[in-house]
C-alpha cells in the first residue's frame, strides 16, 4: 500500500469546502510562498537534528540518523518548527491509506467529506487516488485544495473520482509570481482553464497583499473575467500570523483591511462575477 | 440574622423572589414527608441531594400540560373559551401559564409554539406582532430560565417567526429547543436554527427520533433539557453525586458491587416516599384544575433519577488525579463509566416505581446539570470537566456513548468561535453525526454572547454583573448562573475554534 507524509489532520474543519470536513495536510510543497501561513509544510525533513536539542520536553530524538517525534510527550509548543532552518517540521507522520481510513471511521457520520491540502497535495496524486477510492466507499465527498503546479490533465482518473478542486491563483503577472512563490504560474493558468472546462473547479482563491494595488488588481481582474458563474471566488485578506521572517519583511506586519478587500470585491462584481466571498 | 430577615434584607432579590424564598423556607421547615435515616445520612454526607425539593412537596417538580387541549377546548376553571385567532391564543396561554405550578413556581413548559400557533397564523405581520408581545410578556413575567418552549420538528412560518424574534430580541427567557429530526425537519430550517443558536444560545437541538421512540412520540423538552411525557411530567428529581459516593469505596469493584447499589436503593426508596406523598397527601392531583380538566394525567408522571459527577467518580476510582488524562481522554475511564451507568440503569429499571403507570411503572434516569454548590468536584451528568475538554471530535464521540440510558434527558454545551457562523452547515453536520451516534441533546453558542448557556439554562452576562453590583436581576436564575460561574467555572468551557494552520 502507498504511503505519504502527513503534516496534520484536522478532524472537523469549517473552512475547507462545504459543511464539516476532515482536512488532511500533506508535507512538501512545489511553491515556497513568502506569505505562507504554514511554512513548516514546504519541505520534507532533512533530519539535520537542529530541533532535537531545543525541544523543551524531549519529545524529539535521533534514531539511526533520523529525527523521531513522540506525539504522546509533545506539548505542541512548536519550538521545533520555529528553529527549523529548512521550512520543515519533525512533527509529521508517514501514513498508509489504511491509517487514514482507520482515523476517519469513528467520525464518518459527522462529516460531509474530506479535503486534501498541504503543502501541495497533488505531489501525492497516486496516494490520493487510492485514498479517494476508500473514502467513496464510506460515502464521503473528496475535494482537492491545490496550488496548481501539477498538470491536472495527467490525472484524469483522480479528477473523475474527486468532487472538485479548490485552486489558488496567487498572481497573474509571472515575474511577480516568481518573486513571491519562487516558481512560474504557467501551469496554474492552464489548470484554471482545464478544470473549468471539465466542470471540476469549485473555488478559486487569491490572497490580497498589502501595498500591492497593481498586482492585486491584475490578478483579481484576470480571475474574475475568466470564471464561470457558480464557481466561488474567495479573496483572502493577507494576515501576518504564522508568516516567516522573510515574508513579514516583504509584506509588513499589518493585515489587509476589510475596506481594502471591498475595493477588489467591487472589481469582481463589475466584471460580472457574483459568487464572491471575502475572508 | 434569621433566615427570614436575611431574605427580607437582601437587595439583590426582587419582591417576587423574596416571596418565593420565604415560601421555600416554610416548605423546608415541615416534617410530614417520611424519610429514612439512611437517606438523611446520605444527604448530610453529600452523596445524595434532594435538589431543594423541601420536606412537604405540594406539587410535582415538573408539570407538562397538554396545551393542545387548551386550544381545542379552552379551560373551564380559568373561564377561557377555545381561541379563534392569534390574539386570543396568546392571551389564553399567558393566562394559563400563571397557573402552572412547578418546583420553581414558574411553568417549566410553555408548549410547542410551531404547532400551537399554526392554526392562527393567517397574516404574517399580525402573527409577528402578536408573538413579539407574547415573548416580551413571558420574559418579563415568567422570570425564570427554566421556562422552556419547543419548536419543530416540522418547519412552518410560525417557526421562522419565532427564530427571527428570538435572534432580534436577545432574551434569556424562554429556553427554546428544536425537536430535530432530519427526516422531518428541512435542512433550511435547521440551518436557521443553527444560526440563531450561535448568536442567541438557543434553540438547542433535541434528538427527536430517539426521544420519540422512547416515549411513543408524546414528549416535550422542559426545564433545562428534561424529556417528559406531555400531559404528564416529573414528580421529583433527587440526585446521586457519584464523586462523593466513590470516596466511600475501597476500589472500583467495591464501588460497583456495594457502594453504588446501596445508594441507588436509598435514593429509589426516597423517590417512592416523595411520590407517594405528592399523590396521596398533597391536594394537587385531587383538586387542581390541571388534573381535573385533563391537562395532566397522574399516570403520565414519573420520577427522575438524577446523576452527576460521573467524570470525577471514574477518575477517582482509577486513581487519576490529572483530569486532562482521565475521563474524556482515557479508554479505561470510558469503560468504567459505561459500566457504572449500566449498573444504575439496571437497578432503576428493575425497581417498581410508584404512580407511574403510563411510564411502564419505572423511573427514568436524568443527567442533571448540577447546582452551584457542586463546585468542580461533580461535573454535570456525564460531562467532561470544564477545562479538560478534548478536541471536539473526541468530545462528541465520548458523549454519544454515554447518552443511551438517559431517557429523561442528558445533553452538553459546546462553545464555538465566530468562524463557524460562516459555515452553519458544518455545525449541522456535526449535530447530525452526534444524533446518529446516539447523542440525545446538543447545544452551542458563540464565545462572546451576552445570552449564554450556563449548565443547561440561559442567563445574560450583563444580568450577572447587576448582581455583582448589588442590584436585583428580574430573572431568578441569574443567581444560579453567577454561582455556577464562580464556583464551577461554568462559563469557561473550551472554545472550539477552527484550528490554526
Amino acid at each position: 500500500m502507498k504511503t505519504a507524509i502527513v503534516n496534520k489532520i484536522i478532524p472537523f474543519s469549517n473552512v475547507d469546502g462545504p459543511g464539516n470536513r476532515t482536512a488532511i495536510f500533506f508535507q512538501g510543497c512545489s511553491f515556497a510562498c513568502l506569505y505562507c501561513h504554514n511554512p513548516e509544510t514546504i519541505h520534507l525533513c532533512r533530519h539535520c537534528g537542529e530541533c532535537v536539542e531545543q525541544c523543551p520536553v524531549n519529545a524529539l530524538s535521533m534514531k539511526n540518523g533520523k529525527v523521531v517525534w513522540d506525539d504522546e510527550i509533545c506539548c505542541e509548543c512548536d519550538t521545533c518548527i520555529k528553529v527549523c532552518p529548512h521550512l520543515s517540521s519533525p512533527k509529521t507522520k508517514l501514513m498508509k491509506v489504511a491509517d487514514i481510513v482507520e482515523y476517519i471511521k469513528p467520525h464518518v457520520a459527522f462529516i460531509e467529506g474530506i479535503t486534501v491540502s498541504g503543502g501541495e497535495c497533488m505531489l501525492q496524486a497516486d496516494f490520493l487516488l487510492e485514498l479517494f477510492k476508500e473514502m467513496k466507499k464510506m460515502g464521503l465527498t473528496c475535494l482537492i485544495d491545490s496550488n496548481g503546479t501539477v498538470d491536472f490533465r495527467k490525472h484524469t482518473s483522480l479528477l473523475d473520482i474527486s468532487d472538485g478542486v479548490m485552486l489558488d491563483v496567487k498572481a497573474f503577472d509571472n515575474d511577480f509570481h516568481r518573486q513571491i512563490c519562487k516558481y512560474d504560474n504557467l501551469s496554474v493558468k492552464q489548470n484554471l482553464d482545464y478544470l473549468q472546462s471539465i466542470h471540476k473547479l469549485l473555488e478559486v482563491r487569491t490572497v490580497l497583499l498589502p501595498n500591492q494595488d497593481e498586482q492585486n488588481e491584475a490578478t483579481v481582474n484576470y480571475v474574475s473575467k475568466c470564471l464561470k458563474e457558480g464557481i466561488t471566488y474567495k479573496l483572502l485578506r493577507f494576515r501576518p500570523y504564522g508568516v516567516r521572517f522573510e515574508g513579514v519583511e516583504y509584506f509588513g506586519k499589518e493585515s489587509v483591511s476589510e475596506e481594502y478587500a471591498e475595493k477588489f470585491k467591487n472589481i469582481v462584481l463589475k466584471n460580472g462575477h457574483n459568487d464572491i466571498i471575502i475572508v | 440574622m434569621s433566615k427570614v430577615s436575611e431574605i427580607i434584607k437582601d437587595p439583590t432579590l426582587t419582591y417576587q423572589q423574596q416571596v418565593l424564598s420565604l415560601a421555600r423556607l416554610a416548605e423546608s421547615e415541615d416534617d410530614s414527608l417520611p424519610r429514612d435515616k439512611a437517606f438523611i445520612e446520605a444527604l448530610q454526607d453529600g452523596v445524595l441531594c434532594d435538589l431543594g425539593e423541601g420536606l412537604a412537596p405540594y406539587r410535582p417538580r415538573y408539570i407538562v400540560p397538554d396545551y393542545e387541549l387548551l386550544m381545542k377546548k379552552g379551560c373551564e376553571f380559568l373561564d377561557i373559551a377555545p381561541p379563534s385567532d392569534i390574539w386570543e391564543a396568546t392571551n389564553a396561554l399567558l393566562i394559563f401559564y400563571k397557573h402552572v405550578p412547578s418546583i420553581t413556581s414558574f411553568p417549566v413548559y410553555l408548549g410547542n409554539f410551531s404547532t400551537l400557533f399554526a392554526p392562527f397564523d393567517t397574516e404574517e405581520e399580525i402573527t409577528r406582532k402578536a408573538l413579539k408581545l407574547f415573548l416580551q410578556h413571558i420574559d418579563k413575567t415568567l422570570t425564570d430560565s427554566f421556562v422552556h418552549s419547543n419548536i419543530g420538528p416540522k418547519e412552518n412560518r410560525v417557526g421562522h417567526i419565532i427564530l427571527d424574534l428570538t435572534k432580534e430580541m436577545q432574551l434569556a427567557i424562554p429556553n427554546l429547543t428544536l425537536l430535530y429530526n432530519p427526516e422531518k425537519t428541512s435542512n433550511e430550517f435547521a440551518l436557521k436554527c443553527v444560526d440563531c443558536m450561535l448568536e442567541t444560545s438557543k434553540p438547542s437541538f433535541a434528538n427527536d427520533a430517539m426521544y420519540a421512540k422512547n416515549m411513543d412520540g408524546n414528549y416535550a423538552i422542559v426545564s433545562c433539557y428534561n424529556a417528559l411525557k406531555i400531559a404528564g411530567g416529573g414528580y421529583t428529581l433527587p440526585r446521586i453525586r457519584l464523586y462523593d459516593a466513590s470516596l466511600k469505596a475501597k476500589d472500583a469493584d467495591d464501588f460497583l458491587n456495594n457502594i453504588l447499589p446501596y445508594y441507588v436503593e436509598v435514593l429509589l426508596k426516597n423517590m417512592d416516599q416523595r411520590i407517594t406523598y405528592i399523590v396521596e397527601e398533597s391536594s394537587f392531583f385531587k383538586s387542581n384544575f390541571l388534573a381535573k380538566e385533563g391537562f395532566v394525567k397522574q399516570e403520565n408522571f414519573t420520577g427522575m433519577f438524577g446523576v452527576v459527577g460521573l467524570a470525577e467518580c471514574t477518575n477517582n476510582l482509577l486513581g487519576i488525579s490529572d483530569k486532562s488524562k482521565g475521563y474524556g481522554h482515557d479508554k479505561d475511564a470510558e469503560k468504567l463509566a459505561s459500566t457504572i451507568l449500566d449498573k444504575i440503569h439496571d437497578m432503576v429499571e428493575a425497581h417498581h416505581g410508584v404512580y407511574c403507570e403510563g411510564c411502564n411503572n419505572t423511573y427514568v434516569m436524568h443527567a442533571q446539570v448540577g447546582i452551584d454548590t457542586d463546585g468542580t468536584e461533580n461535573s454535570p451528568g456525564c460531562r467532561i470537566p470544564i477545562g479538560s475538554e478534548p478536541e471536539l471530535r473526541d468530545h462528541l464521540l465520548l458523549e454519544a456513548k454515554m447518552h443511551k440510558h438517559f431517557i429523561s434527558g442528558i445533553g452538553d454545551i459546546f462553545k464555538f468561535d465566530k468562524t463557524w457562523n460562516k459555515n452553519p452547515q458544518a455545525i449541522l453536520d456535526i449535530i447530525k453525526g452526534a444524533f446518529t451516534s446516539g447523542m440525545r441533546y446538543f447545544t452551542g453558542y458563540n464565545a462572546d454572547n451576552d445570552v449564554v448557556r450556563v449548565t443547561g439554562y440561559l442567563v445574560k452576562r450583563s444580568e450577572i454583573e447587576k448582581l455583582r453590583n448589588n442590584e436585583a436581576s428580574l430573572n431568578q436564575v441569574t443567581l444560579y448562573g453567577k454561582g455556577a460561574e464562580e464556583k464551577g467555572k461554568a462559563l469557561s468551557r473550551r472554545v472550539y475554534e477552527n484550528s490554526n494552520r
